[in-house]
This record gives C-alpha cells, sequence and structure tokens, in this order.
C-alpha cells in the first residue's frame, strides 16, 4: 500500500480545516499527501470541499486550521502551480496568444523572449493556426484548450484542474481526457483533477480520493492500477468496469455518510 | 446552405441600403412639406422660415455664426475631455478602495441630480471668466456617466480572472491595467457617447445662463440674441448647427466604440445565425 512517490510528497495538507466567514464549514480535518507525478483525482458529489481544497493548494485563500506543506521549497513557486478553471476563464478582450502569454506577462516576462514557450504551449493543446483567433470566435472545447495551454505555459510541476470538463459534449471531453492524459504522461507533471463523474476519474487518475459533504472530508481512497497508455479499448474493459462499480459503491456510500 | 447564403447576403444589403435611405428620405419629405407649408400659407420669415430660407441664413451669417459655432464646439470638448481623464481617474480610484469610494461617491451623485440650469447661476457669479465657467458647467454635466459607467466597468471584471491573476501574483498595478481596464472598456465607451450628448447640453445650458449673466459668444447666445432681435431665420440657423454638433458627436462616438469593440464585445460583433 505505501506508495514510494508518497514518502517525500510534493505537496502535505496536515489535518486542514476551511470554515468560510459565513461559519460554513467547508473541510475538516483534510488529510492528503500528494506525490510527485501523481494523477490524483478528488472525487465527490457537489459541495463536499473538492473545488475549495483545490484553491487552498493553489494559495487562492488560506486554511483556518492545520497547514499545507511543500517539502521541497523550490516546488511552490508560483510559476510552478496552474489552474484550469472549470469554466475557460479567458479574457475575451485578447487573442488566444495573449491569453495564453498572461501569466509570463504577469511574471514580466518580455513578449518577444516568451513567444517561443507561448507558441509550443498553443502548439501543444492542437491550436496552431489559432494564436491570432479571439475567444469568441473559438468553440468550448477549443476555449478549454486555450485554458489549459495558458496553465502549461509557466511549465508549472502541479497542474490544478477544477472540474475542467464539467461543461462540455462527451465526444469533446473523450478527447481532451485523452490529451490531458497524454500531456501528463510525456511532461513530469502532478495533476489534481476535480470531478464528480465517476467514469472520467478512472479512465484518468493513478488515485481517486473519494470525499463526503458537510463537512468536507475524505471517505476513501482508490488506486487504479491500469496501465498507462489508456485508450478506448481500456474504457470499454472489463477492469474498467470493475474499478468504476468499486468507486461508485464508495461514492454511494460517501453520500450516505452522517455529517461528523 | 449555399442557396441560403446568397440571399441573406442580398437581405443584409437592403437592410444597410434602408438604413440610410429611410431616415434621408423621410427628412426629405418633412422639409419639402415644411417647405411647401411657408409658402403656400406665405408664412412671414420672421414667424416661421422654410428650410431654404434657414439653408440662406447659414450662408450669409456664416461669418457670424462659424466663430459661435467654434466657442461651442470648444468648450463641449474641453468640458468632455476634463469629464473624460477625471470621471476616469475618480473611477480607478474608486477601485482600488472601497473606503474612497464609499466616501465620495454620493456627492458624485449629488452633483448629478442637482438640474445644471439651478447652479449655472450661482457659478456664473463666483466665477470670473464667463468661459471657464461654462466650461466648469458642461464638465458637471459631462463628467458623470464617465465616472458611474467606469467604476461599475471596474468592478465588473470575472471573479475567476481575478483569482488567476491573483495566483500568478499579480500586482495592483498588473490587476487594474491588465484585467479591469479592459473589462471596463464596454462600459466606459457607453458612459462616452452619454457624456458626449451631455457636455454639448451642458454648454448650451451653460450659455444660456451666462447670457443674460455676461458676454457670451457660442451658438446659445446667438439664438439668444436673434430671438431679441426677432431674427428667426438666424435662430433656426444657430439650432441646425447645435443639432449638427450633436448628431456629429453621437457618430463620433459611436464609431469609436465600435472600432474598440468590434474584434471581442458581443455589443460590436455581427453574428452569423
Amino acid at each position: 500500500m505505501a506508495d514510494p512517490r508518497l514518502a517525500r510528497p510534493l505537496v502535505r495538507l496536515d489535518k486542514v480545516d476551511k470554515r468560510f466567514a459565513s461559519g460554513v464549514l467547508a473541510l475538516a480535518g483534510l488529510d492528503l499527501a500528494i506525490g510527485q507525478h501523481e494523477f490524483l483525482t478528488l472525487l465527490g458529489p457537489s459541495g463536499c470541499g473538492k473545488s475549495t481544497a483545490l484553491r487552498l493548494i493553489a494559495g487562492l485563500g488560506d486554511p483556518t486550521g492545520g497547514r499545507i506543506e511543500w517539502p521541497d521549497p523550490e516546488a511552490h513557486t508560483r510559476r510552478d502551480i496552474g489552474f484550469v478553471f472549470q469554466e475557460p476563464t479567458l479574457m475575451p478582450w485578447a487573442t488566444v496568444f495573449d491569453n495564453v502569454y498572461l501569466p509570463l506577462r504577469l511574471q514580466r516576462v518580455g513578449r518577444k523572449q516568451a513567444e517561443r514557450d507561448v507558441t509550443a504551449a498553443i502548439a501543444m493543446v492542437g491550436l496552431e493556426g489559432f494564436a491570432r483567433a479571439y475567444p469568441r470566435e473559438l468553440s468550448g472545447g477549443m476555449k478549454m484548450r486555450v485554458s489549459i495551454a495558458r496553465a502549461l505555459v509557466t511549465r508549472p510541476r502541479l497542474l490544478l484542474m477544477d472540474e475542467p470538463f464539467a461543461a462540455l459534449d462527451e465526444i469533446t471531453r473523450f478527447k481532451l481526457n485523452n490529451d490531458v492524459m497524454e500531456l501528463w504522461r510525456s511532461q513530469s507533471w502532478t495533476v489534481v483533477f476535480v470531478t464528480h463523474s465517476v467514469f472520467e476519474s478512472v479512465y484518468l487518475s493513478s488515485r481517486i480520493v473519494v470525499m463526503a459533504p458537510r463537512p468536507g472530508r475524505i471517505v476513501a481512497e482508490h488506486r487504479i492500477d491500469a496501465a498507462y497508455p489508456r485508450d478506448e479499448e481500456f474504457r470499454t474493459s472489463t477492469v474498467y468496469n470493475e474499478y468504476c462499480r468499486t468507486i461508485s459503491r464508495s461514492l454511494a456510500r460517501a453520500m450516505q455518510e452522517q455529517p461528523a | 446552405m449555399s442557396d441560403a447564403a446568397p440571399s441573406r447576403e442580398r437581405s443584409e444589403r437592403m437592410l444597410r441600403i434602408a438604413r440610410v435611405v429611410l431616415p434621408s428620405a423621410i427628412a426629405l419629405a418633412s422639409l419639402v412639406a415644411w417647405e411647401a407649408v411657408v409658402r403656400v400659407n406665405a408664412i412671414p420669415h420672421y414667424i416661421l422660415p422654410g428650410p431654404l430660407m434657414i439653408a440662406k441664413t447659414l450662408w450669409t451669417d456664416w461669418g457670424t455664426l462659424q466663430p459661435a459655432l467654434l466657442v461651442t464646439l470648444r468648450i463641449t470638448f474641453l468640458a468632455l475631455a476634463v469629464a473624460v481623464v477625471g470621471g476616469f481617474a475618480l473611477a480607478v480610484l474608486f477601485a482600488q478602495s472601497e473606503w474612497i469610494e464609499l466616501s465620495f461617491f454620493p456627492y458624485a451623485v449629488i452633483l448629478q441630480v442637482t438640474p445644471i440650469i439651478a447652479i449655472a447661476p450661482l457659478i456664473l457669479i463666483y466665477v470670473d471668466n464667463t468661459h471657464v465657467a461654462i466650461l466648469i458647467c458642461a464638465w458637471i454635466v459631462a463628467f458623470f456617466p464617465i465616472l458611474s459607467n467606469t467604476t461599475l466597468g471596474l468592478h465588473s471584471a470575472d471573479h475567476n480572472l481575478v483569482n488567476l491573476f491573483q495566483l500568478y501574483g499579480a500586482s495592483r498595478w498588473q490587476v487594474l491595467r491588465y484585467l479591469r481596464i479592459p473589462a471596463a472598456m464596454p462600459y466606459f465607451l457607453g458612459g462616452l457617447r452619454i457624456a458626449g450628448g451631455l457636455s454639448l447640453i451642458g454648454s448650451v445650458v451653460a450659455e444660456f445662463a451666462a447670457g443674460t449673466a455676461g458676454q457670451g459668444s457660442g451658438l446659445a447666445f446667438r439664438i439668444l440674441e436673434s430671438g431679441y432681435r426677432l431674427n428667426i431665420p438666424r435662430m433656426f440657423a444657430a439650432l441646425a448647427l447645435i443639432s449638427f454638433t450633436g448628431i456629429l458627436i453621437f457618430v463620433l462616438f459611436t464609431a469609436i466604440s465600435h472600432l474598440a469593440l468590434r474584434r471581442w464585445h458581443e455589443s460590436a460583433v455581427k453574428r452569423e445565425n
């Protein structure tokens, strides 16, 4: 059970609580270690605090209890975190190039200097030729790709994705699932992925953490040991179905859990 | 689809032509009817001059009207420029601190809701230079739409984008420069369009007030003066110039707004379905 990757994790959440100003306890005693090069999914029903946990890891807000530790201090620079929101969250007045350039621009990297990285990030998500397009000229899936390219442009070690494909149609979602998985495999990243889809989580993850609501807490953990690369064959295999059944049951139990 | 495209193109072209032709035709018809009524009933020109007479007056009195037009234009655009700079700067200040906004916004509202015609005589008493007084009046009217629209725009940046900027450690200035100001542009331009018309109204109203209190030489004063002399054709000519100026300002700012937003904002983008 002991995962060597977790011996020296990238980031560790230690009994993290988050209580909002409204008094709502969003997270209670969250213990979670995220290992190098994991594809970790936080799975749970709405209101279980999975997005809150992701935002805390990103440094958007502070926990009201417990600690978030970065054992390797070098890993915890702003450059090393990429964030993909549920919505594409693009600047409508800026071209694809300028949207992807944003994180570098904010770090005061000159346009000329950044050009190669920006172009590479755009190519990585398959949007060559669209650098000068405006977001409104793109489809929903393409906008999401721009959003992913923007998160990649700083070459982060940790990519945080908050239900990035929830609003997309299934065909686009499958395609982007494959692309993100390929990118994750080819780069040396760690991904923390938030979703409420059992099928998506099993397809992508190396580990799934199931969370229960009110207050948000971890109730189960599953490793998905199926080998990568995973493809359509995996999606229709018995092994995949077995995993889905196990995770579904786990999620159903989580939803029945009484408030702690 | 291949059949639908040309027919849609044709109907779009018709619409474009109609947009120019229809109002022009109505304007022409009204002018002709006006001229006919004046001629058929032999209405004396000191009661109601016909459009041809007004056009002639514009030509013959150009020597008097043109300097007046320039004065009105100068005051209008100067007031607008000060309103834009002041309104925008104050809105940026408001966006930086909620305390400043809470403290000062009510005064901006008071300035706006008090009719300018009621304040103008006071300003004319306290400010010696009539031109400066008129400028202040026009500025008071023009400045509020810029301030309130820009303030709203600066506050309406996407919350997730604000988070993203925060995530990458953006400075206050970077958030303003790359996020809040671009997000506020459509609002600001909407305010500018209103303020352009209002600054003309402000300068005309102030000139009317000043016309009785001191000396003036803008178009509004020419209207007053022509009224005293029963020179009704010149009154109409001056009025026509004010209208043209108003239309010109509106067209100018509509064009600027369109040019600035056409690539990305819903209001300026042509939909294809």
